[in-house]
């Protein structure tokens, strides 16, 4: 019971730890959205566990890692998030290449979310490589969801 | 427990609450000046984080240290030894102006102007978000390191500190687009003010009129007007510009001298009044700074 517990935290933490990582210049910029996609497998999986409340906490503390106004990522992530948890038992009957598409779609929404913001904060101009990590997420979600649900299942998260 | 019943309000009111109270943060974070100081408690809490995942970088590179090959160390060894020969002479002649320089400014009646003391510190995390340029180094309050202090690399100034935590601080690269810098241009001490735009190797100058003296290949040192880079660090060279005659101003791009995306080894630099017991001074032989245990570790 205990271990069940710390096992969704554990995982989150494991995606900050990859979110922030130091990586070359040139890598960087393809790096996925590896807490966004882990927040929606959780959302989908025990959406009376992981929801909007939980995304909040972890946007919050991604924008202190990042360094950019406090609110940002958690305003960002929490809509994608939102949209998983109010549609998860029609997501869980999804094939993995139709989930992929959605993420495709919440990973764009939260890359523009963050943009928007940080246009009306300090003025950014738009590259489109900003939206290389929306493409990896994209090809990245097969494999993480295949895991994750071997994770869960392993352990008997619920 | 699973419920089929969800209880407390409502998902869609949940989200309208962590909209606003997002949007609430955002605008306390940007207006409010005094929430620097809850940040950096923010941020010493979550840089155990920071600890880790700067970890798998760390080992790859104590181990590169470790199993390098004695001819990559010789070879090294040797190409170092060839340019602190070349340096050392530079310096010799640069110590020599520089106290000639001091005689002149006394001469003159204008104030001396003093060294600065200096820190080295490593870079411990990149920030990734591409909207703004920002990395942490290992240095922090405990070390002396204080808001808006000037952080250069071998080339030139890099940034300026952003925030200050108790062991490490945060550093706004001058790419950032929320970034100026007040330089000048080397050849005829023309002012202008350098603007990061977003990408890491340029830098716009604002405002710079059709008619003023400029060229490709000039070159930018800070002027220290404005009080927060010191005066003559190299920043960068100017690589573009558009006489547009149709726009109110010339569009000019510079190329940063600091290597901003392979940022190793960096440099604090502090005003001779405030700098702390561990910085080293202007006026150290540097062949004597390095403490002696590590020599006899090389040896």
């Amino acid at each position: 019971m205990k271990l069940n517990q710390t096992l969704i935290p554990a995982s989150i933490i494991v995606a900050f730890i990859l979110q922030i990582m130091p990586m070359p210049a040139s890598i960087d910029v393809y790096r996925p959205d590896w807490l966004l996609l882990l927040l929606c497998y959780w959302t989908m999986a025990l959406p009376n566990r992981v929801g909007v409340g939980a995304t909040a906490i972890c946007g919050v503390v991604l924008d202190v890692l990042y360094g950019t106004s406090l609110g940002v990522h958690s305003f960002a992530m929490v809509i994608p998030v939102y949209l998983v948890a109010a549609n998860y038992q029609r997501f869980r009957n999804y094939s993995v290449v139709q989930q992929a598409i959605m993420i495709f779609i919440l990973s764009m929404l939260y890359h523009m979310l963050v943009y928007w913001l940080q246009y009306w904060l300090t003025g950014v101009q738009f590259r489109f490589e900003f939206l290389w990590p929306v493409i990896t997420s994209v090809f990245l979600w097969p494999w993480l969801f295949w895991f994750l649900r071997r994770y869960r299942r392993l352990f008997r998260v619920t | 427990m699973n419920e089929v019943f969800a209880r407390g309000p409502s998902l869609f009111v949940r989200l309208a609450i962590i909209l606003v109270l997002s949007l609430g943060a955002m605008i306390v974070d940007t207006k409010v000046a005094n929430f620097a100081t809850a940040r950096t408690y923010l941020n010493s809490m979550v840089s155990p984080l920071q600890y880790i995942a700067n970890l798998p970088g760390a080992m790859l590179s104590w181990s590169a240290d470790r199993f390098s090959s004695r001819q990559t160390l010789l070879k090294n060894n040797e190409k170092l030894t060839n340019q602190v020969t070349l340096m050392s002479e530079q310096l010799q002649r640069f110590r020599i102006l520089e106290q000639e320089n001091k005689n002149l400014r006394k001469l003159l009646d204008a104030p001396v102007r003093d060294s600065m003391h200096k820190m080295i510190t490593e870079l411990m995390a990149v920030d990734t978000s591409p909207y703004s340029h920002q990395i942490v180094i290992n240095k922090g309050a405990l070390d002396g390191v204080f808001l808006s202090q000037s952080v250069l690399d071998d080339s030139g100034i890099v940034g300026q500190i952003s925030e200050v935590g108790t062991t490490n601080s945060r550093v706004l690269l001058i790419s950032d687009v929320t970034h100026a810098i007040p330089v000048r241009i080397e050849r005829n001490n023309v002012r202008f003010i350098a603007v990061g735009d977003g990408s890491l190797d340029s830098l716009q100058l604002q405002h710079v009129p059709h008619s003023a003296d400029i060229e490709e290949g000039d070159i930018l040192v800070s002027s220290g007007l404005g009080e927060v880079f010191p005066e003559g660090y190299p920043v960068g060279t100017i690589t573009k510009i558009i006489r547009n005659e149709s726009r109110p101003f010339a569009e000019v791009t510079a190329t940063p001298f600091a290597k901003l995306d392979r940022i190793k080894y960096l440099l604090l630099l502090w005003p001779q009044e405030t700098a702390p017991a561990g910085a080293i001074a202007p006026n150290t032989i540097l062949t004597d700074a390095i403490p002696p245990e590590d020599l006899e570790e090389k040896q």
